[in-house]
């Protein structure tokens, strides 16, 4: 028998984890795009200075 | 003014943190554990929360770095799945191996001179390698789909894939080898890192390099989507304890998937034979921080417990600089060679 406690504590922690997985994957989107808008300006300026 | 509970200077120190380890971790698919934990201990959080917090943070940067190696095509999932089922069976008899060794009162002190040796021994291999080896071409990391160049797959790797014990497992980078040697390297690996209790990304990601023969980006790639399921799990176990705080991943994470791009996008710049140096010398600084760490414990001299910390982030510091440099510097040569100067 699973105790209300134990299953709370699983579900905080499955809760916490997944927080930390949406930041990941919200993280790379934002970055994706700011690489994209920005990546080959900053390459084609670290080639040239 | 505070943010998550945190001074703007500590939110920035995590930051600019998190972004020295997303270069290491998108580079060369380590670096994470054995960096954080060891930087939270020092600032004085619990050994729950610092080893928690860390599993997390590692977790998160190891998603990050594997959706950006899987853009790269650099994740071989079928020997990612293999080496999971391997290195699973091979943490639970190293955690076996703890637990007798603690009924004998030797856990702590064995653990410790294992981990030096282990760590300074692949540091030393790699760096003598990189300096003593095929003149310091290293290994294009671009070869993710091509078949690996005969010559650049090590010896113990060309012994291992010799054995052709079926079936037989095709892997990416054109490398055949059988089912039971990627489980025994697996095995093997999970086993040291069941009985050292650390992520193991410094012991298989070399692993899969010298021993099955996989190219370096693809061993980078994989070793990171495997950490993803080791992460994940071992972040959840802590989290049911509350181990986990969210102010301290959160920007650490922030700073990470910023530098686990740049890391990233340099293994298609840069020559592994470059950096293999400097990763060496990274593992030999990890293994003579871990020794003074262990002298000061013994001597009770906190002091080298610092000194343990600046010898980990200088380490980091310095590889993850020359990982930028060599990247600016290859793409300054690249531009030289397309159009050279007509005066």
């Amino acid at each position: 028998m699973i105790e209300a406690g134990s299953l709370s504590a699983s579900v905080d922690g499955a809760i916490l984890i997944g927080a930390v997985l949406l930041e990941a994957i919200a993280l790379y989107g934002v970055y994706g795009v700011v690489e994209d808008v920005l990546g080959q300006r900053v390459v084609n300026r670290l080639r040239t200075t | 003014m505070e943010l998550l509970g945190l001074s703007l200077a500590m939110v920035g120190l995590f930051v600019g943190f998190g972004l020295l380890i997303g270069v290491l971790f998108g580079f060369f698919g380590m670096g994470g554990s054995f960096l954080v934990t060891p930087a939270l201990l020092v600032m004085g959080y619990p050994t729950r929360v610092a080893v928690g917090s860390g599993l997390a943070f590692v977790f998160g940067t190891s998603v990050i770095a594997t959706l950006k190696h899987r853009d790269l095509g650099q994740v071989d999932y079928k020997l990612g799945l293999l080496m999971i089922v391997g290195t699973t069976a091979g943490i639970e008899v190293g955690k076996e191996i703890v637990v007798h060794l603690e009924s004998l009162g030797l856990a702590g002190s064995i653990i410790s001179v294992t981990y030096v040796f282990l760590l300074g021994g692949i540091g030393a291999f790699v760096t003598y390698e990189a300096v003593n080896g095929d003149g310091g071409d290293g290994i294009d990391h671009d070869t993710a789909e091509e078949p690996a160049d005969a010559d650049d797959i090590p010896d113990i790797a060309k012994t291992i894939q010799s054995y052709r014990v079926p079936p037989m497992i095709d892997l990416r980078g054109g490398v055949t080898v059988s089912l039971w040697m990627i489980l025994g390297v697996a095995f093997a690996t999970g086993l040291l890192s069941g009985f050292l209790g650390v992520g193991g990304g410094f012991i298989r990601m070399p692993a899969l390099f010298y021993l099955i023969g996989v190219p370096v980006p693809i061993a980078v790639g994989t070793d990171l989507f495997e950490i993803v399921f080791s992460g994940g799990l071992g972040s959840f176990l802590y989290a049911l304890d509350g181990g986990v705080d969210l102010s301290i991943v959160v920007p650490l994470l922030a700073g990470s998937a910023f530098g686990a791009r740049i890391g990233s996008a340099a293994t298609s710049i840069v020559d592994e034979g470059e950096i293999k140096v400097y990763f060496g010398l990274m593992l030999l600084g990890g293994a003579l921080a871990v020794a003074i760490r262990e002298i000061g414990k013994i001597y009770e001299l906190p002091i080298l417990n610092r000194v343990s910390l600046v010898l980990i982030l200088g380490s980091a510091l310095l590889v993850s600089g020359a990982v930028v440099y060599s990247s600016i510097t290859a793409l300054r040569e690249e531009n030289q060679t397309a159009s050279p100067t007509v005066e």
